[in-house]
């Protein structure tokens, strides 16, 4: 907006944006209604409001696939491994048909603590449907993504989750990871698809499994490469006869 | 296919090009830098010769070769520009066709994909005596489809335990799943005469014990050069410039040019 048309504050219609915020239990800015910096507030808490899931708190999906598309970028300038987890709770239909929909909330949102719990702190959670999951997890090692996907799918079956009185409920989760490719220009799009069919991958080999893009390395097992490098001495530089 | 090739013969035969396939289980070992020296060595004996940057995904043959090109493999997909004009002249006596970028939509093996690869392959290899095919590294399924479309297979490797393991890899499975009986092995920055033919040896001891009977029963893994760490090169790689071109004397060159000759028989 060209600078000789200043906002006129007093003329924004703001009574639903305020509404939506206090509904949402966000405090209201403390700031001189309608001066600069309290307009400013508003609009921050609207964009946090608009990043997250309404049920659970955790990134929602329109933030998830920002972070991605961030995160395929980073990975190709910076050469780190980085995994995307794709998670879904398993007969998730059963629970709602059987408890009712309250109970499938209840459900939901406890394993999204648990999933928050069980990754580190710089891994980013969403839920990016109905009871579905995902996980950025950045600069992360291949031994440390199966460790940590493991470690969600354990903490999840340990839940029990109080969906009445004296009414408590186990389930499960299935997961499937895919590496962010390293030597190929990659998109969003594409990471979620392969992430998505280690996914299925997990479900059809029967349910509460992490599942992983198998890697180049993977190929190998511990005695191939033992027999490999048994006799290899690589570290001197003497010729052969 | 025939995989024998008449070096005597001074324009392809019928059946077209020598399609050779230039790969590594892992990135940063050389390969780019081995198919352009290999390409230049090949012309300097008198062969038509085309590299084909089948690295979809991450093409930097341009960088290796210091070329900003104009028109690429993309282009011609698209139907922007014509085969003829996208084969552009490398520095080192040989034909190059870049993937250039704007190829991410290529990292997916799609029917799409397979149908343009296999057109490309088809319309460049009457016209050439070998066919070089840079492909990506790791074992993605569009590099192992590049791969499948070569009728011999390089892997590059350095003596380094990651990259080693990784060509590894790429041999069982190439072993395995697309049923070679042949595979050539190009160890590249070398720290010691020999080093190559005990890597050889050991991949191929190690290999005989996994790929299964069927597989072992025909499968040779082939020492076709050892490149021994050489300044040339560092100097070369930096300068970006043609290492045979620029430093035509030094070790990792003589190296190259044997490669060759053993590619020619």
């Amino acid at each position: 907006m060209p600078a000789s048309h200043p906002i006129d504050a007093q003329g924004l219609a703001l009574d639903q944006a305020l509404q939506l915020l206090q509904q949402a239990g966000a405090s209201l800015p403390d700031e001189a209604p309608l001066s600069a910096a309290w307009l400013q507030a508003v609009l921050d808490a609207l964009c946090d409001l608009s990043s997250r899931d309404a049920l659970t708190g955790l990134a929602n999906r329109r933030s998830f696939e920002m972070a991605l598309a961030r995160e395929v970028d980073r990975v190709a300038r910076s050469d780190e491994a980085a995994l995307l987890l794709v998670l879904d709770i398993d007969h998730f239909k059963a629970v709602n048909d059987t408890h009712g929909h309250g109970a499938g909330d209840r459900v939901i949102c406890a394993v999204a603590r648990v999933i928050e719990q069980a990754v580190r702190p710089m891994d980013l959670v969403a839920r990016v449907g109905g009871e579905e999951f995902a996980i950025i997890l950045p600069n992360c090692a291949p031994t440390v993504g199966l460790a940590i996907a493991e470690r969600v799918r354990e903490r999840v079956s340990q839940l029990g989750i109080e969906i009445g009185p004296g009414r408590v409920l186990g389930v499960t989760v299935s997961l499937g990871g895919a590496f962010a490719p390293q030597w190929v220009r990659s998109s969003p799009l594409l990471w979620m698809e392969r992430a998505d069919r280690q996914l299925y991958r997990a479900k059809a080999e029967g349910r509460n499994r992490a599942c992983l893009e198998p890697q180049v390395d993977s190929l190998v097992s511990a005695e191939e490469r033992g027999l490999l490098f048994a006799s290899l001495n690589l570290d001197t530089q003497q010729d052969l006869p | 296919m025939s995989t024998t090739h008449d070096p005597a013969a001074p324009r392809p035969t019928r059946s077209g090009a020598r399609t050779l396939a230039v790969t590594s289980g892992k990135g940063g070992v050389g390969k780019t830098f081995v198919t352009a020296n290999l390409a230049a060595a090949l012309a300097a004996r008198g062969q038509k010769v085309l590299v084909l940057d089948a690295d979809l995904g991450l093409a930097n043959l341009d960088v290796v070769l210091n070329l900003h090109p104009k028109l690429t493999l993309h282009d011609v997909f698209t139907e922007k520009a014509t085969l003829e004009q996208a084969i552009l002249p490398a520095p080192g006596g040989f034909s190059v066709l870049l993937a250039g970028s704007g190829m991410v939509e290529y990292s997916r093996l799609t029917p799409d994909v397979r149908d343009k690869l296999l057109h490309i392959i088809d319309l460049v290899k009457p016209r050439f005596d070998w066919v070089l095919l840079d492909t990506g590294a790791g074992i993605s399924d569009v590099v192992l489809f590049a791969i499948s479309l070569a009728q011999d297979v390089l892997v590059v490797a350095t003596p380094e335990p990651t990259s080693l393991t990784d060509a590894y890899a790429t041999i069982k499975v190439l072993a395995m799943q697309q049923e070679r009986r042949h595979v050539g092995l190009v160890v590249n920055q070398a720290n010691r005469v020999g080093e190559g033919r005990l890597i050889c040896g050991q991949l191929q001891q190690v290999l005989q014990r996994f790929i299964g009977p069927a597989s072992a029963q025909h499968f040779r893994l082939e020492l076709l050069g050892e490149i021994k760490a050489d300044q040339a090169v560092r100097q070369a790689v930096l300068k970006r410039q043609l290492m045979l071109e620029h430093y035509p004397g030094c070790d990792a060159a003589q190296a190259i040019k044997a490669l060759a000759s053993k590619l020619l028989g």
